[in-house]
């Protein structure tokens, strides 16, 4: 047998993934707006394969050998999956106002809790408003740095589904919308969901995801959110990855940020064996404001990769990356982040910062911060900082008879505390709820350590 | 029996060849008020932490008995637990740990070691506040993160709030009377004197005769060069006051 030299040797991940979409394409055609997306993601997968470590971007995260398998796809939940996904989701608080729910990423309109959506918010199939309206088209294709992402392209090319939430212009929610994507008990699947938000001109708005599934499952997740925060608004974006122990999380999200806007991102990672958080935020506007932030806890053997791309593409705006990640066991983490200034961009505020703290000699930690300036007039910096909890403070707790691991707790508290504290400071205080439910996360994290 | 009996306690820093206690002995009756004084760098912090269970330093030789228990295996907390309390020449900071969280860890680690339940917050509330104003502590600094922000004094005023807290059986002081002016020094002591008791005991660490005006000495130890070399009663410190040290350290020499 001759082998044919430019067909690359597939892993049997890469060959099920190709297989999926075979069978995807020919369970039926996608609407007209889905099938673009769906063929442009698939040749990209297909042109590079999974990315593996000599791929710059994916370097401390080898997804090749990370994801040995790909699951099926996450097929429409039937009634009695949907009845055990309310179940699991009533256990959730609630953290905002009105609930949306996702299943297996399907939106689940009967699962919807919290009241009726707030005035001024509506929730509406992506595939129908792509269709009748050509800026949510160029929306949902993405920036040039997201297209070329291998996750996202994945993502596109298993979407059968989306939701498009709308602010409209000058509303001001009270509560964050609580938006929970839960994945169903059973055989293992690839779940794939995507969601775009887009908040008028001079609306304040809060949203936060939470995602889980069950324990003990080996499913696979791939999320993208595409958000636009348009002049004079504010978004306030909550995360909750708390997967189940053996999941695989992939989450991107992207985000423009017009004139005079403020985005504020906060993602806690607690769940999944292996997760990588993706952020491609761009200023379109001048004035605006964004704050990333994140706090990673990670025990056992789990890897969590953030992986942010934070650009000045206009002038005179402020950014600011806060992450932190505490380690137990003989976790991974990862932090990649990269703030690019173009030239027109002068007066560019930027500072990003990575702190970690070691709870174990077993855990290990890269970080890749990068600073790409092509602007002179610029104030940009980055730090980093990986170590020990503080002996001397340690000492000082414990000599007041506090025991060790409440003293660890009560320091690991303070320092994630850091990251949460002035999150969604901004003019509405929509996200108290899920500032306090992040605080009370830490804590009992802190606490189910043996 | 004694409170505390020290017999021959010979310690070294833990990562360096350099060894600051040479076989000290000292003892303290139950509600005795001991003051060891002497030179800087004599060894009076390093006992204090060797007692206390801080890492830095190594115990090579010796015991420390607190109700006959040698207590140099525990950890630190352990210690706390049985009894001890260091309060620190240096408080620490301990920016985002808000004070009224680490009192509360406090006395409710030791309740639960006690086997008592942890004590209802409006209790806590008020028994916190009620010292805290008798040492001078404003409800704005128990609001804040431990010593954030505290002036020396502040620290100091704190650490005696924790003692009287905690109500140990035996409390050491380390140079509270540093970096306090005389109306801080009266509280301080006011504190210390109000918890003077039968069962239990002091160890005042100072450099100068003032506070001891004010917390009146059953005995007075001097430590030089890591041990004690000279032992006698209130007089000795006006004594010290007077003459200095170098009299006393050249005899024992
Ligand atoms: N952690 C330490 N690292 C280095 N040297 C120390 C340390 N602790 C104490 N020493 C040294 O040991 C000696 C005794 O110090 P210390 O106990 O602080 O004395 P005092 O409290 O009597 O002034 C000094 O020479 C001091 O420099
Ligand atoms: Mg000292």
């Amino acid at each position: 047998m001759v082998m044919n030299a430019i067909t690359p040797i597939r892993t049997p991940a890469e060959q099920a993934l190709i297989g999926a979409f075979g069978a995807l394409r020919d369970s039926g055609p996608a609407s007209a707006a889905l099938e673009g997306l769906r063929i442009d993601g698939f040749s990209r997968f297909e042109a590079s394969g999974l990315p593996h470590r000599r791929v710059e971007d994916w370097k401390y995260t080898d997804l090749r050998a990370l994801m040995r398998e790909a699951r099926p796809l996450a097929g429409a939940p039937d009634a009695s999956v949907l009845l055990a996904a309310k179940v699991a989701v009533g256990r959730l608080p609630r953290v905002g106002g009105s609930r949306i729910v996702l299943v297996d990423g399907f939106h689940a309109p009967d699962l919807a809790d919290g009241g009726a959506l707030p005035e001024g918010v509506t929730v509406s199939d992506l595939a129908a408003a792509m269709a009748q309206r050509p800026e949510i088209s160029a929306l949902v294709t993405g920036q040039p740095a997201t297209r070329a992402n291998i996750a996202f392209a994945l993502n596109n090319a298993f979407l059968t589904e989306g939701l498009l939430i709308e602010v409209a212009p000058g509303t001001e929610l009270g509560h964050a919308l609580d938006l929970v994507s839960i994945t169903s008990d059973g055989a293992p699947r690839l779940v794939t969901s995507r969601i775009v938000v887009v908040v008028g001109a001079g609306a304040s708005a809060g949203i936060v995801e939470t995602h889980l599934g069950p324990a003990g499952v080996e499913y696979q997740k791939n999320v993208v959110m595409q958000v636009v925060v348009r002049d004079g608004a504010t978004l306030e974006h909550g995360r909750r990855q708390i997967e189940g122990d053996q999941a695989l999380h992939l989450a991107t999200l992207e985000a423009s940020v017009g004139a005079e806007a403020h985005f504020d991102s906060l993602t806690l990672t607690t769940g999944a064996a292996v997760s990588r958080s993706q952020l491609f935020v761009r200023f379109a506007g001048e004035h605006s404001n964004v704050t990333l932030r994140g706090v990673s806890m990670l025990k056992g053997r789990q890897h969590a990769d953030t992986a942010l791309v934070m650009e000045h593409a206009v002038p005179h705006c402020q950014s600011r990356e806060t992450f932190k990640h505490i380690l137990d066991g003989e976790a991974h983490g990862v932090f990649q982040g990269k703030i690019i200034v173009q030239p027109v961009a002068q007066k560019t505020d930027g500072r990003m910062m990575s702190q970690t703290i070691m709870l174990a000699e077993g855990p290990s930690m890269d970080n890749k911060p990068e600073l790409e300036i092509f602007a002179d007039d610029v104030a940009c910096a980055h730090g980093c900082t990986c170590g020990e909890l503080d002996a001397d403070l340690m000492f000082y707790l414990k000599a007041r008879g506090i025991p060790h691991k409440e003293a660890e707790a009560l320091l690991v508290e303070a320092f994630a505390r850091e990251a949460i504290e002035d999150f969604g400071g901004g003019p509405l205080a929509v996200v108290e709820e899920l500032r306090e439910a992040m605080l009370t996360s830490v804590t009992e994290w802190m606490r189910a350590r043996t | 029996m004694s409170l505390l009996e020290i017999k021959n306690l010979t310690a070294k820093l833990a990562d360096e060849d350099k060894q600051i206690l040479n076989g000290l002995n000292l003892t303290v009756e139950k509600g005795q008020v001991a003051a060891i004084m002497g030179p800087n760098g004599s060894g009076k912090s390093t006992l204090s932490y060797v007692l206390a269970g801080r890492e830095d330093y190594e115990v090579t030789d010796g015991e420390a008995l607190l109700d006959g228990e040698n207590i140099l295996e525990l950890s630190p907390d352990e210690r706390a637990a049985k009894g001890l309390f260091l309060a620190f020449q240096y408080p620490i900071e301990i920016p985002g740990v808000g004070q009224m969280t680490f009192l509360k860890a406090a006395v409710n680690a030791q309740r639960r070691k006690n086997g008592l339940d942890d004590m209802p917050t409006p209790e806590f509330m008020k028994l916190v506040n009620g010292r805290a104003k008798e040492l001078g502590i404003s409800p704005d600094m128990l609001r804040r993160s431990v010593n954030v922000g505290f002036s020396g004094g502040e620290k100091k005023r704190n650490e005696i709030l924790q003692m009287a807290l905690l109500q140990p059986k035996l409390a050491i002081l380390d140079e509270t009377d540093s970096g306090l002016d005389i109306d801080a020094l009266k509280i301080v002591a006011d504190g210390v004197n109000a918890m003077r008791s039968p069962d239990r005991g002091f160890v005042v660490i100072t450099h100068y005769q003032r506070l001891l005006d004010y917390i009146k000495p059953d005995v007075v130890h001097v430590l030089s060069a890591g041990r004690i070399i000279k032992t006698g009663g209130p007089d000795l410190a006006l004594e010290l006051e007077a003459k200095g040290y170098a009299d006393i350290v050249g005899k024992a020499a």
